[in-house]
Parts: structure tokens; C-alpha cells; sequence
């Protein structure tokens, strides 16, 4: 079993993730945007960052990126994909997740901590959250207004595609939202950063359950 | 082609050095008549117009230090953790563990006036360079920014560019901005100050220095095209600034934060692989290709040969003039082993940065410029990089000896009212609607964020963290230079004591007015000295630094500004300790004595809409017992918070302990209620555990006054000698919070 970060020109927190996953004792290791093949990992993540300087809409470049077609791929295959932040963009922008992020509402970049709710803990991110259990998990973007179409959020909510939802709405996301994954439950996108909050010295544990949630989900699929 | 020491060639559609002469167009670049003499002397020849730049450039204050360099070399600067001092790129301590600390601050001052974005951002580009090129991994950067009052519209404008600068640069490339200060004054409102610090972590195998050794090794240029942007920047930034310079606007660079960031890994990873080959790194900051390249050479007492055909150009038609002299940024130059050059290259193509040789290192002690075919400067680097040093005469300022000898005396009949105005002042109200903007928190090693004392970053795989501020209250240093420069060292210092750490070392920032005013020349001095008073005291010597003169706007200086950045060294995180109160019950302690300090105070500036009289007193004896019995109190596990006090004083520094966990707070001060504001420095409010207390006691007898203690409700109760005042907490949080965001909204 084993997970790849990728690093596109620009990620900044792809260590950060790669060390939280390291934590949590999985086998994982950095995986540049040059590359394209991905053959041998069960779980991808897409970290935080800047791709390519995201001076157009962010992951607007980051999708043409060869190891782009690697994780249309992967998750075709069924494996877990999840990307935070920039990660989370770049999945809208290639079209593996529904919808877009966009500026926040009072434009600016924000990094704070803020309350998120769990409001599906039946999926591979979040099983093992309690349903509805609040949790601070910081955010740091400033384009994170996620916006979709009244179908697509319909659909979303029937589906309960909804995994994370904003306490207190800091970006002006319809209905709140978060994070949400695919239909089929392998492909998942959240703003806030869970790979923030994962030791006590930093002063936040919330994001802990994130990762044994993952965890336990590779551990069903291997 | 003409040769060596004979008359060099000059650019098309340049001035002749006969013109030059004439037209005296050094004049405009800073350079002096002496100067210009000077050089036609020592070169027995008129320089051409290319060298003509290359000597304001490398003469200008901001690069040479001819006119602060006399008051500069007096800094204290030796100890046994100092494994590089002043001179490099950016200072380097030692942290133990074969690990070191790399830190230096940085000023943007005048960039950031005319253009407060890009000159913003591209200070954070700067200093970061500075700190990558030692070899060492930037972990954090702090801002120190001084703006005018918020009622002005254009101080307005120009605070919400540097913000967005800041974040735009700093969020983008991935280095946490983990602290610093913000403070206004309308000093400021011409000259604002944006002095940037940048913290990073080596290991002591892999130190590089900006040296340019070894006959025939290559110069290496790597990084970004040079393009027109911020052409003689330096010079610039060595002049006062008049209101109808609009056109100066120019002179400004452009940042790109990913470019820097792929410069940044690229150059790390070459330093970890190859560190055989590379002889040398230096960035190209002030005075761009020009100053990296000769002060490289000179260092290593060296001459160099550049061709400028092969110098990376993003626009057409560049003069060599424009290419020396140009600021672009995210460019760095390598001296590496010669014929070893191509493994360097590689690893850079590998990140798609252009990495060029432009031209190799020499025995022969001269800077040699070739362009088409010619050779456009033949100048002696160790003259080009020894500017003639300018001995400037200094006064007391008048001021000084009309300053009245007794204390301000406040107004305090409203205790309340007086309360909550205080809260509400720009200086100390709550900035976090500003620094939420940066990303305090990214590399995931951020254990104290802004708002605290200090800012902590652990050092990951071990159990150390550096804390980390910035300081100075200027009000003080306009009151009296030597004793306000010594009074921020020591508030720098009980910032670092307050999270648990071990102040180690000093970076400064020196903003001051114009040198060639002998009240500023003397203001620059007295500043120094005090520093080192009180650097030597601590053990923390000055490392690094920058020096940013003539903040003058139509012959109004700003107050004399020496921003001490300093870090402190912990050696277990999990003693990390925090201002905040954390428990209902627990005791509140006063640590230091208060006395009559209103003279330069928040309140004095409140009620008086000024700053005036003697400075108080600083006693370096009661200093140093407070910082060492908060530390030793720490370590013991004694304490539960730990803040100092400073702007606004004791009702200050209690107020935001309570607000961080949201806990009230009941004390009897037994004092006059005015001593709630006075400024004595060398104070810290504890809080202790009620089982612990004795213990406390026992080891702060005749140091601490008990106050009260921490409670759990809304309410904020405070008695006197002379008066008695309730507060609601969450009122007081209210104001506090709101009071700068309410103010930035046009």
C-alpha cells in the first residue's frame, strides 16, 4: 500500500502533507507534475500551493500537466484522490470534481482557523469524525468560494457529496461547503487544510481523524 | 576591440565621457563633484558612462554604507555561537546539533511608498535570497511596518498594498509569515517603513558564503531574465524623497513569487549535491548583477570578466548600463569550479530556470565588462568596492535639551472611558484583520502564530524551536536615542523570554532620516550605542542587518527607527509558554516595579496628540532579573502565561492575556489607577497555578506583586488606590478587535 504527493511547480505543502501521512505511518513519497505514471500508488494526494504561480485561475495550468492524465486515471481505477487547497482547484479545473473555486466573497487571502462540520462521516475522508461533530481545521486561501450550478448542488446534496461544511462561512461557498467528493466516493476536495492540524505542538489535533479515516479506507481497498 | 587599461569602448546613443563630465549627470545619480574627482584621479582617464553608473550604483549608500559604515563597524558582534557575522548575505548562529540559525533583516522603505505592492512584495523576495543563497532553508518571515495615521486616505492605500504585497509574495512562495509588528504615527505618512526579517535553518556542513575564489571558476548566472525594472534602484533608494518625483515610480521592481520559488529549491538542491563544486552564492539585491559580481570578487580579493552579450535578457536593445544596474529580482549567481559547470546547469534546466556562464573569476583585481565585441568598463574592484567613507559631523538634537524633566501627568477621571480609548488606539489595538491576510501556518512547524509575544517555530526532528520578534518603539528613541535603542533590545528580549527561549541573537534595521543632518547623524549613533549596551548584557550579538537612510519626505524625518529583530533558542518545545490566561483561579503576578513613565507613552500620544519631555529610566539590573526569573520560572513549570509589557502598560498587557481564552480577571493594583498606563519597562503579568504559588513565591520574593486572579466570567474587575472600574470582556474584546478594521474602511 502506497500513496504519492504530488509536487507541481508551486506546491508548498507538499511536505507538509507527506509529513502528516509519514505520521500516520503510511508509505508515501513526493511524485513531480512531470511525471505520468502512477501505476504503483493506491492513494494520490494534490497538496497546497501555488501551481505554475496560479497568476491565470488557479489550477488552470496544473490540469494540462502530464501527470494530470496519471490521476484521471487512478481515479477512474477506483483509488483515493484527494486534494486540499490547491489540490482541491486543481480537481475542479480537470473536472474530477464538480464545480469551481472561486475568489473569496471580500476578496483576500484568509488563514485562520474555523469551525468545520462533519455532516457526512460515511466516506473514506471522515469515517472516523462523528456525523455532525464540529472540528477547527485552519484554512489559508484566497480563492475559496466554491460555486456550482443549482443542478449540480442538487445533486451534490441528494447524494450527500457533502462531506465538510463551514461553520461560520469565511469565502461565501454555497451552501456552505467545505468539502465534497465524487459520486462514487474515491475523489475527494476540501479547502481547509487537515495536514495543518495534525500535532499537538502546533496546537491542533482535528485534522487527525481525517487521516485515520483515509487510512482505514486504503487499508478496505488493499 | 581596445585593451585592457586603455580607453574603453562606449554603447551607442551614449553620452561620451566628455558629456558625461560636462553635462555632470553623475550629479543626478547621487554621486558628489569629490567623488567624481575622485574617480578621473585613481582611473587617470574621464570614466565612460556605463562605469559612471557602476560607480553611483556601487557609491550609493544603500550599497557602500560610506556614510553609516563608520557608526556600523562599532556593533558588538562576536560571541561564541557566531559562526558568521555581519558581511554575508544574512548572519548564522549556532543552535547545536550541528544545526545553525541563518537570519537578517531587510528594509523596503522607499519602494513601497511609491509603488506599495510590488515594493512590499519584492522586499520579501529580497530578504528571502538572502537567506537562501548561505545554503540555509528559510522557515519564517516577520514584517516591522510603519505607516502614518489611518485617517489619511493615502496612508490607507498604501498600508492595504504592502499587506497585499506581503501575502502575495510571502503566501505564494511557501515561507510562513509568522510575526512582526505594526504600528502608526504620522511621521510615517511620507516615509513608511516596511522592514522585512527572514529566519532560516542550515545544517553547518552546508554553509556557502558570497565569494567569488579560484582563477578560471565560472560565474553562473541563474534565475530570472534581467529586464529594465528597478534600473539604479540603489541609488534611489540613497536620496530623500521630494512629492513632485512621481516619475520615480519606476524605479520600483516587479516580484514573481513562483520564479523565486523554483530559484529557491533549485539553488538548496544544488547546494546539497553538489557542494564540492560551488565556491560561492550571492543574490543579486541592491544594485543588482553590478554588486553581486564585484563584492564576490572582492571578498576573495579577486578580479572578474563578465560578458554581457550572454546575461539573460527579457527585453530588447539592453545597454550595459542598464543590465549592471538593473533590479530585476529571483536572480542569483554562482561561482562554480571550473570545466565542473554543466552538473550545475543540468539541475537547474531540471526546474526550468535559465542558468547561463556569463563570465569567470580573474587574478588580476580588475571588474572587466565586455559587450559587442568591446570591453565597456576596465575599472580596479577594490577601489569600485570601497567607496570613500564620509565623516559626518553630529549634534544633540535641539530638541533634547528643551524636553521638560518631570512626567506627563494623566488625565484619567473616566477610568473606564480611559480604558477603552486606550484599547481602541491604533498602536495597540488588535492588527489581526491585517495579519490574517499572510499564511502564518504553511511548513506546518508554526507553534506560536502572530498575536502573541513572540512567534515560535519548532525546528522539525528535534525538540528545539527559535522564537522570533520584531521591535522598537520609536516614540522613545525620538525622546532619547540611546536610552529608547537600548529599551527595544530589551523589549525584544523579554519577547523571546515570554514564550520560554533564550534570546541568542540580534538582525536590526536602522531607519533613520537624512546622515547629512547632524541631529539624524547623532540620532544613528546613540541608537547603536544603545543597542550594544544592552546586546552585550543579554549575550545576543548583531549579526546582520540594514541600514535605510534619508526616510525624509520634504525635510520631515521619520523618528529615529531601529527595528531589533531578534531569536531566541528553546530547547524543549513542550515548554512553549503563551500569553494567554488559561485557567480560572490561577494567580496574577506583576513582575518588575511600576513608576512614573509617561513621557513617550501610548496615553501621553492619546491625550496630547504628541510626544514629549525626558524619556524615563531604564534599569539594566532590574532587566535582566525579570527576564531571568521568567525563564527560570518557566523551565520550572511554575507559570501558566507569560507576557510583557510594553505600549499602553499594565491594563495593556492584562487585557490581552484575558482576551486570547476569553477569561475575566479581578485585581487590586494598590496603586494610583494612573499607574495602569505607565510604560516603566522590564515588566511582565504571570499567571500561576493556586498550588504552585508558594512555590513562585519563593523564587520571585521582592520581584512579583500579586494582582488577583483569572476568572471565569464576562466580567473584568479592576480596584485601585484611587478608583474602581468594571469591565464586560466581551465589550472590551469588541473594541479591541474592531477598532483598525473599522478605521481601514474608507
Amino acid at each position: 500500500m502506497k500513496a504519492a504527493v504530488i509536487s507541481f511547480p508551486g506546491s508548498n505543502c507538499d511536505f507538509d502533507m507527506l509529513y502528516a501521512l509519514k505520521d500516520f505511518g503510511i508509505d508515501v513519497q513526493i511524485v513531480f507534475a512531470k511525471e505520468n505514471n502512477l501505476d504503483e500508488f493506491d492513494a494520490i494526494f494534490l497538496p497546497g500551493g501555488f501551481s505554475y504561480g496560479d497568476y491565470l485561475r488557479t489550477g488552470a495550468i496544473a490540469r494540462f500537466s502530464p501527470i494530470m492524465s496519471a490521476v484521471t486515471k487512478a481515479a477512474n481505477e477506483g483509488k483515493l484522490i484527494v486534494g486540499v487547497c490547491n489540490g482541491f482547484q486543481i480537481l475542479t479545473e480537470a473536472g474530477l470534481l464538480p464545480g469551481q473555486l472561486l475568489v473569496n466573497k471580500n476578496p483576500g487571502f484568509i488563514c485562520e482557523e474555523v469551525p468545520l462540520k462533519v455532516v457526512n462521516n460515511n466516506t473514506n475522508f471522515s469515517n472516523a469524525y462523528s456525523l455532525n461533530e464540529t472540528i477547527m481545521i485552519p484554512i489559508a486561501h484566497g480563492e475559496g468560494n466554491y460555486f456550482a450550478d443549482d443542478e449540480v448542488l442538487t445533486e451534490l446534496e441528494n447524494n450527500h457529496q457533502v462531506v465538510f461544511r463551514y461553520g461560520n462561512n469565511p469565502n461565501g461557498s454555497l451552501n456552505d461547503i467545505a468539502g465534497i467528493m465524487n459520486e462514487k466516493g474515491n475523489v475527494f476536495g476540501m479547502m481547509p487544510h487537515p495536514e495543518r492540524a495534525v500535532e499537538k505542538v502546533t496546537g491542533n489535533i482535528d485534522g487527525q481523524n481525517f487521516f485515520k479515516s483515509i487510512l482505514s479506507g486504503i487499508l478496505n481497498q488493499a | 576591440m581596445k585593451g585592457i587599461n586603455s580607453m574603453t569602448t562606449i554603447a551607442e546613443n551614449e553620452l561620451t565621457p566628455e558629456q558625461v563630465r560636462d553635462s555632470k549627470i553623475y550629479t543626478q545619480w547621487g554621486l558628489t563633484e569629490v567623488e567624481y574627482e575622485l574617480i578621473v584621479k585613481t582611473l587617470k582617464r574621464l570614466p565612460n558612462f556605463t562605469e559612471t553608473g557602476i560607480f553611483s550604483g556601487m557609491w550609493s549608500e544603500h550599497v557602500s554604507y560610506k556614510k553609516s559604515k563608520p557608526i556600523l563597524k562599532k556593533f558588538w558582534s562576536t560571541n561564541e555561537r557566531v559562526l558568521q557575522g555581519p558581511g554575508e548575505g544574512a548572519g548564522i548562529l549556532d543552535i547545536g546539533d550541528g544545526q545553525a540559525v541563518v537570519f537578517k533583516a531587510e528594509s523596503h522603505n522607499h519602494p513601497s511608498f511609491v509603488e506599495p505592492y510590488e515594493g512590499a512584495a519584492t522586499g520579501v523576495g529580497g530578504i528571502l535570497r538572502d537567506i537562501f543563497s548561505m545554503g540555509a532553508q528559510p522557515i519564517a518571515v516577520l514584517d516591522s511596518l510603519r505607516f502614518g495615521e489611518l485617517d489619511d486616505p493615502h496612508t490607507r492605500h498604501i498600508v492595504d498594498g504592502v499587506i497585499a504585497g506581503i501575502a502575495g509574495y510571502g503566501n505564494a512562495i511557501g515561507i510562513p509569515t509568522v510575526g512582526g509588528e505594526i504600528s502608526f504615527d504620522s511621521v510615517y505618512s511620507g516615509n513608511p517603513l516596511v522592514n522585512v526579517m527572514a529566519v532560516g535553518l542550515i545544517d553547518q556542513a552546508a554553509m556557502q558564503v558570497g565569494q567569488a575564489r579560484g582563477v578560471g571558476n565560472s560565474i553562473i548566472y541563474v534565475g530570472a531574465k534581467t529586464g529594465r525594472d528597478g534600473i539604479n534602484g540603489a541609488s534611489f533608494a540613497s536620496a530623500e524623497f521630494s512629492t513632485d518625483h512621481e516619475s520615480d515610480r519606476s524605479a520600483v521592481q516587479v516580484g514573481d513569487p513562483f520564479l523565486e520559488k523554483l530559484v529557491m529549491d533549485a539553488t538548496l538542491k544544488a547546494v546539497r549535491e553538489h557542494s564540492d563544486i560551488i565556491v560561492g552564492i550571492q543574490d543579486m539585491g541592491a544594485a543588482g548583477l553590478l554588486s553581486s559580481s564585484s563584492e564576490m570578487a572582492a571578498k576573495a580579493g579577486m578580479g572578474i570578466t563578465l560578458n554581457l552579450n550572454l546575461v539573460p535578457q527579457r527585453e530588447l536593445h539592453m545597454t550595459p548600463y542598464e543590465l549592471m544596474l538593473s533590479e530585476s529580482q529571483e536572480r542569483m549567481l554562482l561561482v562554480v569550479k571550473r570545466d565542473e559547470e554543466q552538473a550545475i546547469i543540468d539541475l537547474f534546466k531540471e526546474a526550468d530556470l535559465d542558468a547561463v556562464v556569463i563570465g569567470e573569476v580573474t587574478d588580476n583585481g580588475r571588474y572587466i565588462l565586455e559587450f559587442d565585441k568591446g570591453i565597456v568598463a576596465d575599472l580596479p574592484i577594490d577601489f569600485l568596492t570601497h567607496a570613500p567613507k564620509q565623516d559626518l559631523p553630529m549634534t544633540k538634537p535641539e530638541r533634547m535639551s528643551t524636553f521638560n524633566d518631570t512626567q506627563y501627568e494623566p488625565d484619567i477621571a473616566d477610568l473606564k472611558a480611559t480604558i477603552l480609548a486606550i484599547m481602541s488606539q491604533q498602536t495597540i489595538a488588535s492588527k489581526a484583520s491585517l495579519f490574517r491576510h499572510f499564511d502564518s501556518m504553511v511548513r506546518a512547524d508554526t507553534v506560536i502564530k502572530p498575536g502573541g509575544d513572540a512567534s515560535l517555530v519548532r525546528v522539525r526532528g528535534t525538540k528545539k524551536a527559535l522564537a522570533m520578534t520584531t521591535d522598537v518603539n520609536a516614540r522613545y528613541l525620538y525622546l532619547n536615542p540611546f536610552v529608547g535603542a537600548k529599551m527595544a533590545v530589551a523589549e525584544a528580549a523579554r519577547n523571546i523570554v515570554s514564550t520560554g527561549a533564550l534570546p541568542i541573537g540580534i538582525t536590526d534595521g536602522l531607519n533613520f532620516g537624512s546622515p547629512d543632518n547632524p541631529e539624524v547623524y547623532y540620532e544613528l549613533d546613540q541608537s547603536v550605542a544603545g543597542i550594544n549596551v544592552v546586546a552585550q548584557q543579554l549575550n545576543t550579538p548583531v549579526i546582520s542587518g540594514n541600514v535605510s537612510l534619508y526616510n525624509e519626505t520634504d525635510g520631515q524625518a521619520i523618528y529615529p527607527t531601529p527595528m531589533i529583530g531578534m531569536v531566541g533558542l528553546l530547547d524543549d518545545v513542550n515548554q512553549a509558554m503563551t500569553i494567554g490566561f488559561k485557567n480560572p483561579g490561577d494567580i496574577i503576578y506583576l513582575i518588575g516595579k511600576t513608576e512614573d513613565s509617561f513621557n513617550g507613552s501610548e496615553i501621553q500620544k492619546m491625550q496630547t496628540g504628541k510626544i514629549d519631555g525626558q524619556l524615563f529610566d531604564f534599569d539594566d539590573e532590574a532587566e535582566l532579573v525579570a527576564q531571568k526569573l521568567v525563564r527560570s520560572a518557566i523551565h520550572k513549570e511554575l507559570i501558566n502565561s507569560a507576557h510583557d509589557l510594553s505600549e499602553g502598560g499594565l491594563i495593556v498587557g492584562l487585557l490581552e492575556s484575558s482576551f486570547q481564552n476569553t477569561l475575566g480577571f479581578d485585581i487590586d493594583t494598590q496603586q494610583d489607577a494612573k499607574y495602569l498606563f505607565s510604560e516603566t519597562p522590564s515588566r511582565f503579568v504571570v499567571s500561576v497555578s493556586p498550588e504552585l504559588s508558594d512555590e513562585f513565591e519563593s523564587i520571585a520574593s521582592g520581584y512579583a506583586t500579586k494582582l488577583g486572579h483569572v476568572t471565569h466570567s464576562d466580567e473584568i474587575s479592576i480596584k485601585t488606590s484611587t478608583q474602581n472600574v468594571h469591565l464586560s470582556l466581551v465589550e472590551t474584546v469588541k473594541v479591541y478587535q474592531e477598532s483598525i478594521s473599522c478605521q481601514l474602511k474608507d
